[in-house]
């Protein structure tokens, strides 16, 4: 696990841009928070996989990305999907399966999706996302566009084939893609390092030519400007690019896990990590009030308690939309009438 | 018309198409230099590599980046190489593919063509000679076809080119060679639309892909005998064409369903079982499959050849069932 860095050289402080970073990671936190409420109301009855503790990461990612860049992400995609711009209640609703969500309640936390931000979804399944990602990128290039692809997965998505593979494309075609990697220790419940030979993701990203870089994952400031410079060379011409982030999943794996495989001693250490605090010692470091930062949470949890609300007074989906979106060709309906 | 072979109206059918829609793209291994069955041979030529791309041996990744390709605008046309490989991308077809416009709620579609050679020829065992069309007739999702003529080749491919969601294309690989008139500036070919190969009053043999050929054989030799054998070549089986094939029953009361691939759990079960709910009371005879053993493909012909199922024992079935 990580500690803070410290012994970080002082920095110049950009309070606006980092304002909005502490803003938008209260805003996931509160979002975050709203959605185990509601699944301990049983109102989500699938599994999320909660994001508090790794809220930098998607915050000091998606800070550079434009909206009509691609976003692919993984099971644990609430905060990236924010990020990029989503609409929370939109979200929520789709959490509770409800009319209004982004994907019309028929998919729920997994496979969030708002393809009007250029988030082109998370994925129930760990490392899927990374080819697709690719795809895009490829697509991108195909196209002559000047977008980039971005895929966030775990460290546990590194031991899956698609990872080799996607790189490997990404690297052989030139493409425009950064691949991020939230490394949180846990692959599932397993310690990812006690699952995973050699010396870890950039060295296999490095393996393959592709430029890696690795940061304090719950410094939203590292993660900004390791984004940055990522990104633009991406986008630029230069070929995929990798990004490690070190962090601490604060939660367990999903909603239901209480992670008693964890030390409770190692879980208190990580919260004094937090990576919302950092920030917050950041700013008011450089002159930020204490209230306008209270502010911020208070504003985030007021904000995402309304969501919820909203979400909770919404309908169910029309049944007919089960039907629909299968296909163009072949109506299903024909065949459940059989029956 | 024009005389051409079943490889190359594939060929044909994507080139027109690539000519038609400049996001139109083909993927895969070895198709600068022309498809590991020359399927695409001369297309580099025209189009150039970013468009007739050669691709790592990484089906995985052929198949995951093409879903990325056709969220984010082109119309990727995928080559599997044998339908056997494309097992090794299962995960990106089935649960990537085929679910992404539904479970994203309609805010995407996933415009792509898999192309995946099929079927027995020369010795190739178990692992480069399977039919697995049935197992994608089981996806919500995905639509399934299997053209047996050059010019059902034609049309067919350049109707999967143009639908907007994934299309898994079976091109057998015995068929390369066989030659065809192909009208070339017919229009594509609808799926769902069984094409009558043979009219007949007595009974009724539905097929697709390379049985179409023997069950051919089988029909001419029963007509010789005086059995009158309507034969209907599904051309896609999903969606198939179930008034076709009702009306066909409905007329001749007697149905043989036969395909190459394995009989349990085949496709022919699921026309089969339609027939008995639609037409129980109007059967001359118990519905009959005539598919391969549950046993994987061997190498040795004698071996190989237990799998067929040969044009003498589809008339010998015929045969029987009409006598009955």
């Amino acid at each position: 696990m990580n500690s803070p860095n410290t012994s970080a050289p002082a920095r110049n402080v950009d309070v606006a841009r980092h304002t909005d970073h502490h803003k938008l990671m209260h805003r996931i936190r509160a979002f975050e928070t709203a959605a185990l409420k509601a699944n301990e109301e049983k109102l989500v009855l699938g599994a999320i996989h909660p994001s508090i503790g790794q809220e930098a990461i998607a915050a000091g990612v998606c800070a550079n990305l434009r909206r009509d860049d691609y976003l692919l992400s993984t099971h644990r995609g609430h905060g990236h999907t924010l990020a990029k711009g989503a609409n929370a209640n939109q979200m929520m609703r789709e959490l509770l399966g409800r009319e209004g969500g982004n994907s019309q309640g028929k998919g729920g936390s997994m496979h969030i999706a708002d393809f009007s931000v250029g988030m082109l979804g998370a994925n129930g399944v760990v490392g899927a996302n990374i080819n697709i990602a690719a795809g895009a990128a490829h697509a991108i290039k195909l196209k002559g566009e000047d977008k980039v692809s971005l895929s966030i997965f775990g460290d546990g998505a590194i031991n899956r084939g698609p990872f080799l593979e996607g790189l490997n494309w990404a690297k052989v075609f030139e493409l425009p893609a950064v691949f991020v990697c939230e490394d949180n220790g846990f692959a599932s419940t397993t310690r990812t390092d006690a699952m995973t030979a050699g010396p870890g993701p950039a060295a296999r990203a490095e393996s393959l030519g592709i430029p890696a870089v690795t940061v304090d994952g719950n410094d939203v400031v590292a993660v900004d400007e390791a984004a940055r410079e990522l990104v633009e060379a991406a986008r630029s011409g230069g070929g995929p690019r990798f990004l490690v982030c070190k962090t601490y999943r604060l939660t367990g794996h999903t909603a239901a896990d209480a992670a008693p495989y964890r030390p409770s001693a190692e879980v208190d250490e990580a919260w004094k990590n937090d990576p919302i605090a950092r920030c917050a010692a950041l700013l008011l470091g450089a002159g930020v009030s204490q209230d306008e930062l209270s502010a911020h949470a208070t504003d985030a949890t007021a904000e995402m308690e309304a969501v919820y609300e909203d979400a909770k007074a919404a309908a169910w989906p029309a049944i007919d939309l089960a039907y629909a979106d299968v296909q163009d060709i072949g109506d299903p309906r024909e065949e459940a009438n059989r029956w | 018309m024009v005389t051409m072979s079943y490889a190359e109206a594939g060929k044909q059918a994507l080139a027109d198409e690539m000519r038609r829609d400049p996001l139109v793209w083909a993927v895969g291994e070895d198709l600068g230099r022309g498809g590991v069955f020359g399927q695409y041979k001369g297309l580099v030529e025209e189009f150039g590599p970013d468009r007739i791309s050669d691709a790592p041996i990484s089906e995985a990744a052929i198949m995951g980046a093409s879903v990325g390709a056709a969220m984010a605008g082109t119309r990727p046309v995928v080559e599997m190489r044998f339908a056997d490989f494309a097992l090794c991308a299962v995960d990106e077809l089935v649960n990537q593919a085929a679910k992404a416009r539904y479970m994203l709620g309609g805010q995407t579609k996933v415009p792509m063509v898999i192309r995946e050679p099929m079927g027995m020829w020369r010795s190739s065992a178990a692992q480069h000679s399977q039919s697995l069309e049935s197992w994608y007739t089981h996806i919500p999702g995905l639509t399934v076809a299997a053209p047996s003529t050059p010019a059902d080749n034609f049309g067919l491919l350049k109707s999967a080119i143009r639908a907007d969601d994934p299309v898994v294309y079976f091109e057998h690989k015995n068929l390369w060679g066989l030659e065809g008139e192909v009208d070339e500036a017919a229009d594509p070919i609808p799926f769902g639309k069984a094409r009558i190969e043979r009219e007949g009053a007595d009974i009724t043999i539905v097929a697709w892909s390379a049985m179409v050929h023997f069950a051919r054989e089988a029909v001419n030799t029963l007509a010789e005998e005086g059995i009158s054998a309507e034969l209907i070549d599904l051309r896609s089986l999903w969606p198939w064409d179930k008034d076709a094939v009702l009306a066909s029953v409905g007329k001749t009361g007697r149905l043989i369903v036969t395909h190459e691939s394995v009989s349990v759990g085949g496709f022919g079960a699921e026309i089969a079982a339609t027939v008995s709910e639609a037409l129980f009371g109007k059967l001359k005879a118990p519905v009959k499959r005539l598919a391969a053993p549950r046993i994987p493909i061997s190498y040795a012909p004698p071996l190989e050849d237990e799998v067929r199922v040969s044009p003498a024992r589809i008339a010998e079935t015929a045969r029987a069932m009409v006598s009955q």
